[in-house]
């Protein structure tokens, strides 16, 4: 959507005056200790302050910043003036889930890193995705709920496989074209990465919940307990609909191959965060999934995966949490806001180091981490300082409970049971743009083609497949 | 779906569950498994499927009462519906016609050893079936395992019932009688397993054992089932259940299932409780 182009204003130096509006969060020491959500969001009056930060540029490079385009000054210059039902539409035009991006979108790399007003002396950028989250929020309690305008049905189905983000948007988007939808779900609980990975106290579950009823209104069924490759395979579903949507992510865990890794107590964080947080392992008196709750907690890694597994284990009461990462500080691919709430909420940062193996006790449980110190040396391909091991810098840590959080690859479940799918290095090739494979009819999107990527170039990836998808329904091209 | 049609006292503290599972009936091929929750609030766990019928719909499970989940599942009743049932799960067994194959199911792994005894034997291979426990009350599936094999032993520690002795020894007077064994196939306890497959690597006999670490998801997303396999680590629930017994760790998959002892313990505490 082109942005809006709002009347240049006058006031531009009230405006940058005008004070980048904290986001009000749980106090650091409480919230170690509940599964509650850390940050409180905006009011309105502050919501309202914080778009009138942005000066509605001609061309506003905050747009070319959000991987879906989002019209920014458009849906600001409605907040600042308080019609938060119109800023809301402008929004979810583009953004069919603005309360999970709003809270879990790196920001700082994205929108905000070109907003204008941050580029003026001494100042910060507009909190573009806070005023994202207060606009949903603002919804859910009450605002006013648009009913979604479903079109006639068309006749034609769609299976949509995995119910993470991309799934939930292409489903969304092809249901309101008026195809049958059909969503198909390994796990017993829609939502992907949403349900399993991200914790309640980052984004809290009622949140994504309130996305998929909202789908099922819309009239799109979903099927969990249905892993496709296993249950049936896409060949099976190709004769049952008219075309495919795989979705199903990068929920393969990467294991380090490190002495001792198979020890009790050693998690990766797919596992470590299924428990608490799908099966509700922070709550024993209602769910039987144990964990093992740490006094001595390691976590291995420094991206949003490491940052989650970390204070979850703060949660479940560890007494000290140490996160152990073989680069600096300004490597850590996490987002800012949960790098600054780790560091509040005490989580030590053991930078530039890596673990080399791990010792156990007689029961074979984990007892320590040894590990050697790191130096940055030359740029890699990526630009990154490439970390280099120090001899004979070895030193370990006590831990009774060790989280590997270094990555994910693609899911293998659908490429290694779909001959005719090509991929690469594990991913499902899908041309850009159009999210078609090589296989008629198969289309796919989200994390198994980018691989670990985020919630809205997922949910961007799933959107543009509907479009696509909706055009190959009515012109049968491929 | 997943509605309890069926269930049946096999023996003490071992049910048989018949449930409506009609894409699983048809899907599943010997050697998989599903993930069973019972209820909200409950595990997921992983269960053989024990046999299946594609026309019917259904898939039997055979379970035995260890813990709070398998206790749970034991309460409920005909009629009422298990919250979720995945599958089915992990890679078939490999099945093609080399001989004499000898099936041993120790104990509650009777169950998954019939599916793979049936498959076997429908490939054109002689198979002997062992059915091997500490005493006749923890036997079970004799009729079935007679109908899957060729030939049936039974053998007990404490000789109740068959012959007394282990399931070593059950292999040990097969091979002395029939000479040349093509392949074992051995499931049940760890320990059980573990000595066999030492046996047999003793003797030559390539064995397939299946590994029953503790599962969550089932579709390889976690890496908590893995077990290390010619020193490599394997997840058991996508590159398994099957693997070359010889190339086992044993012993780090026992202590891999007992990682969670206290919690198991106070688990079942609560559902007593509850129950009470
Ligand atoms: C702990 C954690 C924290 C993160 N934090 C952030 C963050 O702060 N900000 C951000 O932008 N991104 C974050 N990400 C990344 C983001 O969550 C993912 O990029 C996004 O969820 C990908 O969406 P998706 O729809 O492609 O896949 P997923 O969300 O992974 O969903 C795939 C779904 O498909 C299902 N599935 C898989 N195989 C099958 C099958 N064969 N049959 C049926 N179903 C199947 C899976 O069970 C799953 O539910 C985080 C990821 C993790 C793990
Ligand atoms: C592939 C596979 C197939 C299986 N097939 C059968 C079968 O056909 N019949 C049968 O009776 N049992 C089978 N099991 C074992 C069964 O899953 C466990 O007995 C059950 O999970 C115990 O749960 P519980 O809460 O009742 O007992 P608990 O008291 O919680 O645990 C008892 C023991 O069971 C094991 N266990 C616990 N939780 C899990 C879990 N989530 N996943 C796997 N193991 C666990 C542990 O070793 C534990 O020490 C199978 C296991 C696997 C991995
Ligand atoms: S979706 Fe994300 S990147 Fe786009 S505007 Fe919103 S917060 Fe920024
Ligand atoms: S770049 Fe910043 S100031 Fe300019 S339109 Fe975007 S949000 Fe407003
Ligand atoms: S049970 Fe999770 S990977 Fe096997
Ligand atoms: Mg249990």
């Amino acid at each position: 959507m082109a942005p809006t182009i709002a009347p240049v204003p006058k006031d531009l130096k009230k405006r940058f005056q005008t004070p980048r509006q904290e986001m009000p969060a749980q106090d650091p020491i409480a919230r170690g200790k509940n599964f509650q959500e850390v940050t409180l969001g905006l009011e309105a009056e502050a919501a309202k302050l914080e778009a009138y930060r942005c000066i509605y540029c001609k061309e506003p490079e905050c747009v070319q910043g959000c991987p879906v385009g989002i019209d920014i000054p458009g849906f600001l210059h409605e907040v600042e003036k308080g019609n938060f039902a119109e800023a809301l539409g402008i929004l979810k035009s583009t953004n069919l889930l603005p309360a999970i991006c709003g809270r879990v979108c790196p920001q700082e790399e994205q929108c905000e890193s070109l907003c204008k007003t941050g580029k003026s002396k001494g100042n910060r950028p507009v909190a573009i995705g806070r005023v994202e989250r207060f606009l949903a929020d603002w919804e859910r309690a009450g605002g006013i709920a648009k009913p979604v305008e479903v079109a006639p049905p068309t006749g034609k189905k769609v299976a949509v496989v995995g119910s993470g983000p991309a799934g939930l948007a292409c489903a969304a988007d092809l249901a309101k074209l008026g195809h049958k939808v059909i969503v198909f779900e390994a796990f017993h609980k829609p939502g992907g990465v949403l349900v399993y990975g991200i914790p309640e106290f980052r984004l809290p579950k009622a949140i994504v919940a309130k996305e998929i009823a909202n789908l099922e209104k819309m009239g799109v069924d979903i099927v969990c307990d249905f892993a496709v490759g296993l249950t049936a395979t896409i060949e099976d579903l190709q004769k049952a609909f008219d075309a495919i949507f795989v979705a199903t992510g990068a929920g393969l865990p990467y294991f380090m191959d490190l002495p001792g890794e198979n020890l009790g107590g050693i998690y990766s964080a797919n596992e470590y965060l299924t428990r608490v947080n799908l099966m509700g392992a922070f709550d024993p008196e209602h769910n039987d999934t144990p964990v093992v709750r740490g006094k001595n907690v390691v976590v291995v890694g420094g991206g949003n995966v490491a940052m989650d597994a970390a204070r979850t284990a703060l949660r479940l009461g560890a007494e000290k949490v140490r996160l152990v990462y073989r680069r600096s500080h300004d490597e850590m691919p996490a987002r800012e806001e949960e790098i600054e709430h780790a560091e509040e909420e005490g989580i030590d940062f053991t930078l530039l180091t890596t673990p080399v193996r791990y010792l156990g006790d007689d029961k074979g449980r984990v007892v320590a981490v040894e590990c050697r110190k790191m130096e940055l040396g030359e740029p890699g391909p990526d630009g990154r300082r490439k970390p280099v091991e120090v001899a004979g810098s070895e030193h370990q840590f006590p831990a009774d409970v060790v989280v590997v959080s270094i990555g994910n690859g693609p899911n293998p479940l659908v490429p290694r049971t779909t001959p005719g799918l090509e991929t690469k290095k594990g991913k499902i090739v899908a041309r850009d743009g159009s999210g078609r494979t090589s296989m008629k009819g198969v289309f796919a999107g989200g994390d198994i083609v980018l691989g670990a990527a985020t919630v809205i170039l997922a949910m961007g990836a799933g959107r543009q497949a509907a479009a696509s998808i909706h055009e190959y329904l009515q012109t049968g091209t491929w | 779906s997943f509605e309890l049609l069926e269930k049946r006292e096999l023996a003490p503290k071992v049910n048989l569950y018949k449930v409506r599972a009609p894409q699983v009936a048809r899907a599943r091929k010997a050697g998989q498994f599903v993930i069973i929750r019972v209820c909200e609030g409950s595990e997921r766990i992983p269960l053989t499927i024990a046999d299946a019928d594609p026309v019917a719909g259904t898939v039997t499970l055979v379970v035995q009462e260890v813990g709070s989940t398998t206790a749970r599942m034991a309460q409920v009743k005909v009629g009422e519906r298990f919250a979720d049932l995945l599958g089915p799960l992990g890679a078939p067994t490999h099945v093609a016609k080399i001989g004499t194959v000898v099936c041993v199911g120790g104990g509650i792994g009777i169950a998954p050893v019939h599916p793979i005894a049936q498959a076997l034997k429908a490939a054109g291979n002689r198979v002997i079936g062992v059915l091997a426990a500490r005493n006749t009350g923890l036997l079970f599936f004799r009729d079935e395992m007679r109908k899957a094999c060729d030939e049936v032993r039974v053998w007990t520690d404490d000789g109740s019932e068959g012959k007394k002795g282990l399931a070593t020894d059950a292999i040990k007077e097969i091979q002395a009688e029939v000479g040349q064994i093509a392949e074992v196939v051995a499931i049940g306890p760890v320990p059980m397993m573990k000595f066999v497959s030492k046996l047999t690597k003793e003797l030559g006999i390539k064995t397939q054992v299946s590994l029953n670490p503790v599962m969550v998801d089932g579709t390889g997303m976690c890496g908590g089932c893995r077990v290390s396999v010619d020193g490599k680590s394997k997840f058991v629930c996508v590159d398994g259940p099957e693997f070359d017994g010889h190339q086992v760790d044993f012993d780090e998959l026992s202590r891999r299932q007992a990682i969670y002892k206290e919690d198991e313990r106070r688990a079942m505490e609560r559902l007593v409780k509850e129950v009470r």
